[in-house]
């Protein structure tokens, strides 16, 4: 892309990770094929190379998974807490150990840029099953009840946007719970759970404690409908999340769910525009806009908009496209053709509805799926771009007069999962963040995640929290 | 002499802080154990419950607004005001579940001391499960817990009075407001809350008291886009599996009915928590070294 600076290419060595030809499904401790023989590519969508060919499971495999999750569950919740603690431990470390490998992997299968696996999701991923060890021998103290005991058997359906974060969100606490797992990872992106895999099986954990489901939507739906697991959880989008919740209806199975979300970022005349700036672009470019809680609607104070709006263009017109592994790069790739098609059309719909669209000048890659950092002005809380989850490198830029007006705007949405507050007034601050509907508030930041910190929604953005001593109680029988 | 021939009284539903009748126009006729007539109680029909709805809706704004010492006095005030009609209660629930004076004097007891519970609750919950996160960086986190919003209350069948407070009142306590749903064979105790709640202090929609056919007001509330959350807890397997069902549209939070032997029994938090959501927000604590705020 052209650019104020011209930087020399600067890739990460691929070198660091060996990817396999083909993979199996993981059941039991081994690595098998699917029974019915099926199975699928997964490829990298930068350049569309074919990265492996994947073990797909189908419904018989999710009931050999249920039953080598529950025949391991007997033994791993009896065992004594800080024995489960240990083993958590010792995978936390071996991610770190091996954290440029996957930070690699997750970059090739993912297409997110390596400097946001390498600096965001791996250290992220270690810290949360260091977190959730030190629960395992602790959880009387938790303040579910003096011996609160497992659900049994998780089904856990996660995500292609954060896969391997996704899946420490999912596993850690389940397992330090007491829990066995049946996981299935996004079929657009199963490779570094199955590098987990084989984490698990360095790190010794016994056999059917985790079991590993690459797969499609079917697969999900058969494990979330299995009669034999007793806790669901899944992330992923408002209209699965729904059925989900329809299918569990009327059952024992305890459920989370981690939805869609429209956030809402808002900035007051009085907020340091530079940093409001940095926070609007982590908001929605960080992972190509590909996140749950982005900030994609911006609300701006009306008396600033103009000024706010060159900073915001000038700066988007630094931020780097291209090869997701070379260091200096900012946005990656979408992460399927699919997704580019939906980001596609909800932005030509965008326009269509009268919307001012606007993008940085910039060279796309010509293979793999790429979608140039966007933002509209003119736009009405009518519009489909405001109201819809796009899912991309998409910024629909509202404006507001009064912090009455702003909160209501910011809550006029079907989702609630986070939001966020850029002004130097701490008590406009605490008012604002009071008024939100959200889970997640961000004041003069975005995009913050720690393992210490409970993330989920309010509204059609899901229920239960993940993260924290809140996201015990999912995997409880409180 | 003769007998002085007593006042009967017109049970009607409390919604928005008044007494209205169904708009339907319909009663039912409500007997005691032994098939004895008591009462005709309004049989409310959708429409009341989308007008609960929306009573409780525009209650909300300000009881969870409000702080959590008043709520807390509200409520007190709530059992102060039990305690006055307690004789009223004891003939209502006695009539209502067979019971004998005496036994039906405990519950009524049980039910004011339940009240006074929670009332304690309401400002002591935050701590309990909110508090601050040491998350691995130069940031103020802090998750607290809040209302959920409009909460949909199916009050148990069987235990027509402590049954219902212990569904409702935490309900209420976290700052949520509610559209109850009484039992369906025995109202009368909870049409007469109704009245001790417009004398307590409750703002008008905080809680909506509805009589008639459970099934017939659960299904519109359980499909209703703007009620948040829904007790199960006075449905049957049947109807509470149609209604998880009908209220997954909107990802209402869900709480499915669970046997209750004996309500008399301590009830812990899991009412309070259930209708209660997490919010955590960030700030970054900057720095007081020569480079100046770190945001």
């Amino acid at each position: 892309m052209a650019s104020v600076f011209e930087y020399a290419p600067a890739p990460e060595s691929r070198s660091v990770v060996d990817i396999a030809p083909s993979y199996g499904l993981f059941i039991d401790g081994e690595f098998t094929e699917a029974a019915d023989g099926k199975v699928f590519k997964t490829v990298s969508p930068s350049t569309e190379e074919v990265l492996s060919e994947v073990a797909q499971a189908g419904s018989e495999d999710v009931d050999r998974a249920v039953k080598a999750a529950r025949r391991a569950f007997e033994k791993w919740s009896a065992l004594p807490g800080s024995e489960r603690a240990k083993y958590l431990f010792r995978i936390a470390r071996i991610i770190q150990e091996r954290s440029r490998e996957l930070a690699v992997l997750e970059t090739l299968d993912n297409g997110k840029p390596i400097k946001e696996t390498r600096d965001a999701d791996l250290p992220l991923v270690a810290a949360h099953f260091f977190y959730y060890a030190g629960w395992a021998d602790k959880l009387e103290h938790a303040g579910y009840g003096a011996a609160p005991r497992p659900l049994g058997v998780a089904g856990q359906v996660i995500p292609w946007n954060f896969p391997l974060l996704m899946l420490a969100w999912k596993i850690a606490p389940a397992l330090a719970t007491g829990n066995t797992v049946v996981l299935k990872p996004a079929e657009t992106t199963p490779l570094s759970a199955l590098f987990f895999a084989d984490i698990c099986r360095q790190a010794g954990l016994p056999k059917g404690v985790v079991n590993i489901l690459p797969g499609y939507g079917d697969a999900g739906a058969a494990l979330v409908a299995h009669p034999d697991v007793n806790k669901v959880a899944f992330t992923g989008s408002t209209a699965v999340g729904k059925e989900i919740a329809r299918t569990v209806a009327g059952t024992r199975k305890k459920l989370t769910l981690e939805l869609g979300g429209k956030g809402a970022n808002i900035v007051f005349d009085d907020a340091p525009i530079d940093q409001a700036v940095e926070g609007i672009v982590t908001g929605i470019f960080f992972n190509q806009g590909q996140v749950c809680c982005a900030g994609s609607r911006l609300l701006v104070q009306e008396s600033i908009q103009d000024e706010l709006l060159d900073s915001l263009k000038r700066r988007l017109s630094t931020l780097r496209l291209g090869d997701p592994l070379d260091k200096n790069t900012d946005i990656g790739a979408i992460n399927s053709a699919e997704q580019l098609a939906r980001i596609t059309s909800l932005v030509e719909q965008g326009s269509a509805e009268g919307a001012e669209r606007w993008s940085p000048e910039c060279e796309l890659p010509s293979s793999g799926y790429w979608f140039a950092p966007t933002l509209f002005t003119n736009v009405t809380q009518a519009h489909t771009i405001a109201r819809d989850e796009i899912f991309g490198p998409v910024l629909s830029v509202l404006t507001f007069r009064t912090p009455d007006e702003a909160v209501a705007k910011a809550n006029n949405t079907q989702y609630g999962l986070s939001a966020g507050i850029w002004t130097e007034k701490g008590s406009r601050i605490l008012a604002v963040a009071n008024k939100l509907r959200a889970g997640v508030v961000w004041s003069n930041t975005f995009n913050k995640f720690d393992p210490t910190s409970p993330f989920g929604g309010y509204k059609e953005s899901g229920f239960g929290r993940e993260g924290g001593r809140h996201g015990l109680e999912a995997y409880l029988d409180v | 002499m003769s007998e002085r021939l007593s006042v009967f009284k017109t049970y009607k539903l409390y919604v928005g802080g008044k007494f209205p009748r169904s708009e339907s126009g319909r009663v039912y006729e409500v007997t005691d154990s032994k098939g004895k007539w008591l009462a005709n109680a309004p049989r409310s029909s959708r429409k009341d419950a989308r007008d609960a709805v929306v009573a409780a809706r525009k209650a909300f704004g300000g009881w969870s607004g409000a702080t959590a010492y008043n709520r807390g006095q509200v409520l007190y005030r709530v059992a102060e005001m039990l305690e006055g009609r307690r004789a009223q209660f004891v003939q209502e629930v006695a009539d209502a579940e067979g019971l004998s004076k005496s036994k039906a004097a405990e519950q009524v007891e049980a039910t004011i001391d339940r009240w006074v519970w929670y009332a304690g609750w309401t400002d002591k919950i935050a701590q309990v499960v909110g508090g601050g996160n040491p998350v691995a960086g130069p940031y103020f986190n802090l998750s607290s817990p809040e209302p959920t919003g409009v909460v949909a209350v199916l009050a148990p069948q069987e235990s027509s009075f402590l049954g219902l407070v212990s569904v409702l009142a935490p309900v209420i306590a976290t700052g949520n407001t509610a559209v109850v749903v009484a039992s369906e064979r025995s109202p009368l105790p909870a049409l007469s809350l109704g009245e001790v709640l417009a004398t307590s202090d409750v703002p008008g929609g905080v809680v909506n008291v509805l009589s008639g056919g459970t099934a017939e007001l659960a299904t519109p509330l359980a499909s209703h886009q703007d009620v948040n959350a829904i007790d199960l807890a006075g449905a049957d397997e049947v109807l509470a599996k149609e209604l998880e069902i009908a209220a997954a549209d909107n990802l209402k939070r869900v709480l499915r009915p669970q046997p209750v032997d004996n309500w008399t029994a301590a009830p812990g938090t899991d009412r309070l928590t259930a209708f209660l959501e997490t919010k955590t927000v960030w700030h970054p604590t900057g720095s007081l070294g020569a480079g100046g705020s770190s945001y």
